[in-house]
């Protein structure tokens, strides 16, 4: 077979001196040894944000799923981060800390939640079908909103980490790299899925349907199995939230992290298997370097850091349209 | 048993009726040909019978089996293929992966998540004779949006063999080609023929009347004739209606 046009989308074969094969190796390299470097720093709050850039980037990993290859456009996904964050909450309320059970009810639970909804949802397409993930998150919002029992409004604390085996979370460390793991995970068995027959198929759902359909491909079936994925993903990244910040909210199931999601994947670069960890990564950093460095710079201004980010993100947009990591040649 | 048949087919949109109590057949084999003016209603009769536009009243038969109320995926399991007018790619897929995905279409196990479908030995046999079918072996690896209109018309032709049709639904396949590309496809065509049943809607009648072993005739939704290209080209209601015409 020949080798790969660059303006390829969809690389057969992993090429090792690829520039985007590259980025990818050493962001993995930096981010196995960021918890030596901040150590050697004596800086643990790096390895927590690190560990929230990670978290988001999972999450964007779920959604790229779906939004990337599979051209549907969830303004939804947020609640499944939702999901899984009380997930660990509410058991640990009632003295469960097992951080399996709480993982298995994440993920007991949103399969068929998601299956439910996605059934719903993907009977719309385009337009209709983001405001129908809207829709649907804003009721989760509210439901959680309603859970009296379980803090309402105000949210959840959570009294400690989950226990996993052996592992012992409350470590800032340990969970970082429970997390990291889980990210690597989700990447291979993203990028095994994307170039299966299955992933094949979810991509021309995405490129045309209508084809698709007329070979005789049951798409909804294709569609529905990756919705569903990509939700269990979205909700193991909110079980890890959770134990992150030792708290859930209502405020982790807004719209606002929905649209933060499928920014990150845009940023990264829409259908490429890295791109959201690389759009997780300059999004994070840039929200919370921008507002020191403004801080820095024009104190006055300190409130006005989000015009420097709009900025950025409209120039990617505009110079490359295949988001930051998409750009790289394959 | 016939490939295709349709009884009394009816589609109205609003007051219009656009398909009007067609009834046609395609025999085993046979090259049926559907010529008519623009906006005879010849697409909307394809989308009717490829399960895309719901039919009002009628019945469609793929191989004996009544597809009437069946979803486009089903009747394109039954053996039921189809090309567009308007070209219908995965613009961003390589042209051999729009192959492989029709291919694919016809696995018997292709919920799969596991394994590499370009590692599917067979199937890449299968996609690359469907490519080789219609003259594309060389264009295998270029992606779709680069390739020339004809080119892409050709691929359309290939997904549509490599399903493995038993009936071939051709939507003028000849649409916006140059004199030389039409000759390639027309030449493919002919060789297609007598191992596909086909219904052939075009414009271009030097090329319908070389191919086809029947034309029917389709003004205003109506088949007005149905005969051997040498009849039809007689007929004075037909000569009338459309090649009359100045066509």
């Amino acid at each position: 077979m020949s080798e790969m046009k660059a303006s390829s989308l969809w690389p057969v074969t992993l090429r090792w001196s690829a520039p985007r094969t590259i980025t990818a190796v050493v962001v993995i390299a930096l981010l196995a040894v960021l918890p030596m470097i901040a150590g050697a720093l004596e800086s643990s709050y790096y390895v927590s944000f690190a560990t929230r850039v990670l978290i988001y980037a999972l999450a964007a990993i779920g959604l790229n799923f779906i939004l990337g290859f599979g051209g549907m456009v969830s303004l939804g996904h947020a609640m499944y981060v939702l999901l899984g964050a009380y997930a660990v909450a509410i058991p640990a309320s009632h003295g469960v800390t097992s951080g399996f059970a709480h993982m298995a009810l994440a993920v007991a639970v949103c399969i068929p939640l998601a299956a439910c909804l996605g059934a719903v949802a993907l009977r719309t397409s385009g337009i209709a079908f983001i405001m129908i993930t809207l829709a649907f998150a804003q009721m989760l919002f509210f439901g959680a909103v309603s859970l009296k029992d379980y803090g309402g409004d105000d949210g959840l604390t959570v009294g400690a980490r989950s226990t996993l085996g052996g592992l012992d979370l409350s470590n800032n460390t340990t969970l970082y790299y429970v997390t990291f793991v889980t990210v690597l995970v989700a990447l291979y068995l993203s990028w095994r899925a994307v170039l299966s027959p299955f992933g094949l198929v979810l991509r021309a759902t995405k490129s045309n349907p209508r084809r698709a359909t007329a070979l005789g491909h049951p798409i909804f079936r294709y569609q529905l199995t990756a919705y569903v994925a990509s939700a269990v993903v979205c909700a193991i990244a909110g079980v890890l939230l959770a134990n992150l910040t030792l708290f859930a909210s209502p405020a982790y199931g807004a719209w606002t992290l929905s649209g933060e999601l499928i920014v990150i994947v845009i940023l990264g670069g829409l259908g490429t298997v890295f791109g959201p960890v690389v759009g997780a990564i300059i999004l994070l950093a840039l929200e919370e370097a921008l507002p020191m460095l403004i801080e820095a710079t024009l104190p006055d201004y300190k409130s006005n850091w989000m015009l420097l980010l709009g900025l950025f993100i409209f120039f990617v947009a505009l110079l490359l349209k295949r988001g930051v990591f998409g750009s790289l040649k394959p | 048993m016939s490939a295709l048949v349709t009884r009394s087919l009816v589609k109205r949109f609003g007051g219009v009726l656009a398909t009007d109590h067609v009834s046609l057949t395609v025999e085993p084999g046979e090259l049926h040909a559907i010529i008519g003016p623009n906006g005879a209603g010849k697409s909307t009769l394809i989308g009717q019978l490829a399960g895309e536009i719901a039919s009002d009243e009628g019945s469609v038969h793929v191989l004996g089996t009544d597809v009437t109320h069946m979803p486009t995926h089903k009747r394109a399991q039954l053996g039921l293929a189809r090309t567009y007018q308007v070209t219908q790619l995965a613009k961003e897929f390589t042209a051999l992966d729009n192959v492989l995905l029709a291919v694919n279409a016809r696995a018997a196990h292709n919920f799969r998540f596991w394994g590499n479908a370009h590692h599917d030995a067979g199937a890449m046999q299968k996609a690359t004779t469907a490519l080789a079918t219609v003259g594309l072996s060389h264009l295998h690896q270029a992606e779709v949006g680069t390739l020339a209109h004809g080119e892409q018309r050709q691929l359309e032709i290939a997904m549509a063999l490599a399903t493995e049709p038993k009936l071939l639904l051709l939507d003028e396949p000849l649409a916006g080609m140059s004199q030389g590309e039409s000759s390639a496809i027309i030449s493919l065509l002919k060789s297609l023929k007598g191992r596909y049943p086909m219904l052939l809607v075009e414009h271009d009648m030097d090329a319908v009347f070389a191919l086809a072993d029947r034309v029917s005739v389709l003004v205003y939704g109506r088949i007005i004739a149905t005969d051997t290209p040498d009849r039809i080209r007689e007929n004075a209601e037909v000569r009338a209606a459309y090649l009359g015409d100045g066509a």
